[in-house]
């Protein structure tokens, strides 16, 4: 019996991004059906990884997590090579010297940090910051002008802080994380502001505040299934790649940190499952851009998407 | 597709009678409609009508149960594509392999860590559900030896997989009272399985090579009598396991009968790592049984995870139990902080408690599971509960001191607070992440 195989017609895809230059520039989303669904439509870039590099030493990682970053640590240049030896698509730049809990840098400072990592590796450049929305907005101005004309991706913006991000992404030729918290209508909104600030929405990478597996991955899942079908139903506003940071949220989580025990086996092997699935789950979802921490998890997470863009009927 | 209320109506006596407890026979038909009453509360309803609205309101995907008692599994009555839809009803069940060429001390204790996979997590038990014998041996007699092993050490219920239905029926004439499954039939033996699943009134997984071959096989075994169904489309390619899944559902959904029933996948990827990464996205992705051969808790924990969390009702919060919480071994002198019982939200400030390393007490109040400014808003994180819950939990037993932090997104509620409970009331940051700063600044007992 032949089954009439059932394709939903889309009326709209998603925009294509294009982050960092050529020869190296990495290119997502431009999705015309639903994850890795190809017998729909097209997925024309594969999800893409970057893995995170800080501008000081990280002083809450596991073992697991520092080992396989030995000795580069407190350096970010080295460890951006060394990420790149570890065949990351970009790198993930986190400027948490800048937490005024932390060292309070300066934006000179970090600028200087920006612009040594962007001349050591090739690869396309993701650079967010403290994560305190005040310093952020006086710390991504200096970043981007450090790397004007790079195109790299800046972030994370919200609404409280989002134009002077977004004017420095206009001005110095780079591309804008919109950060809001799991709530669809919040994302949009965003995406409207910024975009009313003329800056194209081939240029915003939405970031839906994803939590790792067990502490609510299904909110953010829900949340891009809805962004998703909402884009490719027509939602202009909405047909953006999405970034999930994967990494710092699955090693805060008592899972990844727990050590060794009988009942919930080896700490290596069910940290990394947690950060790959938590990840795996994501990309189901329609994540393009992902950042993780840990180099093995890099690599299975690669696997998976290798096998989830291969052609089937 | 579901019937209006108005397509119900008609169906019904309308003679108003309020036996079935509704004011009218239209208020009835809307409730059926919204699934708010049972067709079984109208006494009067024809017979003809009830086989109308019965088959009209048969669930997309059958409701499939395997076993028997505490741990039946139930799989199937799907109803959407996307958990936001409304919800995905049975959590997908976790199946792990024995093969009876294994030595029976190696069954055994391969058992006994499957039985071993428990885990606790937001107050309730996970764990996995079936366990499938595999006849590798090609002896009948070896086969039957191991189910009985295997049924006579673990209450979960068994697959018992064979293509060969002499071996199978040795096999159901042992264990058929605990409802096994049987996996499988196929183009070759579909006739003598199906008959044996009569026979013994157990579930048969129908497989087929692709699609095609599998609606036309799920046809047949239908026709001979078998309702209770599993599908398996016959791969265990990783890209094409997801297009056949959600082929099966959007079909069934669009009620092409032949897929109206939950389905089997086999994580055999050679990389044990990838395997369970596989398992992963058919857990997200519709399938009803993830077979998956290992028993180490490292690989079965984020898979149990991750099915709770995608089978979480999106209508119904997960709540904490209301109680103190202790993080990093609290003494006299820690601070207590307020929230509420949203299991995300007391997550959070959990683990930011934890990233800040000074221990504390967390009090989630019972907000019925919603969150800090949600429970606000709607009177149910009030200065009165809030107090009644200190009052009553024995936190005041527990520390020397008298102060409490409250999220700084209900500052508002701090001088209420203050009066009513007599303790001295800081307010905290508005998002949990900020409590490492606040606590290295604020806080001396």
């Amino acid at each position: 019996m032949a089954v009439a195989i059932v394709k939903e017609r889309w009326t709209n895809k998603v925009l294509e991004m294009t982050i960092g230059q050529e020869p190296n520039a990495v290119k997502v989303g431009g999705d015309s059906t639903l994850p890795f669904l190809h017998f729909e439509g097209e997925m024309p870039n594969r999800p893409v990884v970057a893995l995170e590099v800080w501008d000081m030493e990280p002083d809450n990682w596991p073992a697991i997590l520092t080992e396989p970053f030995k000795g580069v640590l407190d350096n970010p240049v080295a460890w951006a090579k060394k990420c790149a030896d570890y065949g990351a698509d970009m790198i993930c730049l986190r400027l948490n010297s800048a937490h005024p809990d932390q060292m309070d840098a300066t934006p000179d400072e970090v600028a200087a940090t920006v612009k040594a990592v962007a001349e050591a590796v090739s690869l396309p450049l993701i650079v967010v910051g403290c994560g305190v929305e005040e310093k952020d907005a006086l710390i991504l101005p200096a970043a981007g002008e450090a790397i004007s004309g790079q195109n790299a991706l800046l972030g994370c913006a919200t609404i409280n802080n989002y134009k002077t991000i977004t004017a420095t992404c206009m001005v110095h030729g780079h591309n804008i994380i919109a950060t809001s918290p799991l709530d669809i209508n919040l994302a949009k909104q965003l995406n409207i502001l910024i975009n009313e600030m003329n800056l194209p929405l081939s240029r915003i990478a939405m970031d839906p505040l994803v939590g790792a597996l067990g502490y609510g991955v299904e909110y953010a899942y829900s949340i891009m299934e809805r962004a998703r079908t909402g884009a490719l139903n027509g939602d202009k506003m909405l047909a953006i790649p999405m970034i999930c940071f994967v990494g710092q949220e699955t090693w805060k989580t008592k899972e990844a940190k727990t050590e060794d025990n009988e009942e919930w086996g080896a700490q290596a092997r069910r940290a990394l499952l947690w950060e790959v699935l938590t990840a795996a789950s994501f990309a189901q979802a329609g994540g393009s851009i992902f950042i993780l921490r840990h180099p093995e998890s890099l690599k299975l997470f690669n696997n998976n998407i290798a096998a989830m863009m291969k052609q089937n009927s | 597709m579901a019937l209006s209320g108005l397509q119900i109506f008609k169906q019904l006596p309308k003679t108003n009678c309020k036996d079935c407890g509704q004011a009218t026979c239209l208020a009835f038909a809307m409730a059926l409609a919204t699934g708010k009453a049972s067709l079984d509360q109208c006494p009067h309803v024809s017979d003809a009508a009830r086989e109308v609205l019965d088959s009209a309101s048969a669930p997309p995907v059958a409701l499939v149960k395997i076993g028997v008692g505490d741990e039946q599994v139930e799989l199937g009555n799907e109803t959407v594509l996307f958990r936001h839809d409304k919800r995905f009803e049975h959590p997908c069940a976790i199946a792990i392999p024995v093969c009876d060429t294994m030595g029976d001390a190696e069954i055994v204790s391969k058992v006994d860590a499957i039985n071993k996979l428990v885990f606790d997590r937001v107050g309730q038990t996970h764990r996995v559900d079936m366990v499938l014998v595999c006849a590798c041996s090609g002896s009948p007699e070896r086969f039957v030896e191991a189910v009985k092993l295997v049924a006579g050490r673990t209450a979960y219920p068994l697959i018992l997989k064979s293509e060969d239905p002499a071996t199978i029926e040795k096999a159901l004439e042992v264990v058929a009272a605990k409802k096994p499954l049987v996996y499988s039939a196929n183009a070759a033996n579909y006739q003598a399985m199906a008959a044996l699943a009569k026979k013994f009134e157990v579930p048969l997984v129908v497989q087929g090579a692709g699609l095609d071959e599998l609606a036309s096989l799920v046809e047949k075994v239908a026709e001979l009598g078998c309702k209770q169904l599993i599908l398996d489309s016959g791969t265990t390619e990783l890209g094409q396991v997801l297009t056949d899944q959600t082929q099966i559902r959007r079909q069934a959904l669009k009620k092409f009968r032949p897929f109206g029933y939950p389905t089997i996948v086999f994580a055999s990827n050679e990389d044990p790592f990838q395997a369970v990464i596989d398992a992963g996205v058919y857990i997200a992705k519709y399938a009803g049984i993830v077979v998956i051969d290992s028993v180490d808790p490292a690989d079965i924990l984020p898979l149990i995870t991750l099915r709770l969390n995608i089978y979480t009702d999106p209508q119904k919060p997960i709540a904490v139990e209301s109680k103190i919480y202790e993080i990093l071994t609290p003494g006299p002198d820690s601070p207590v902080y307020l929230t509420t019982n949203f299991s995300l939200t007391y997550f959070c400030v959990a683990g930011d408690i934890e990233a800040s390393r000074v221990p504390g007490y967390v009090l989630p109040v019972d907000t019925d599971g919603v969150s800090v400014l949600t429970g606000w808003a709607a009177g149910k994180f009030t200065p009165e509960k809030i107090s009644e819950m200190m009052n009553t939990c024995g936190i005041a037993g527990k520390v020397s001191h008298r102060k409490v932090i409250i999220p700084g997104g209900v500052a508002v509620l701090s001088g209420k607070l203050q009066e009513i409970s007599g303790w001295e009331v800081l307010v905290g940051p508005r998002d949990s992440s900020g409590i490492p700063s606040f606590i290295k600044q604020r806080w001396n007992a």
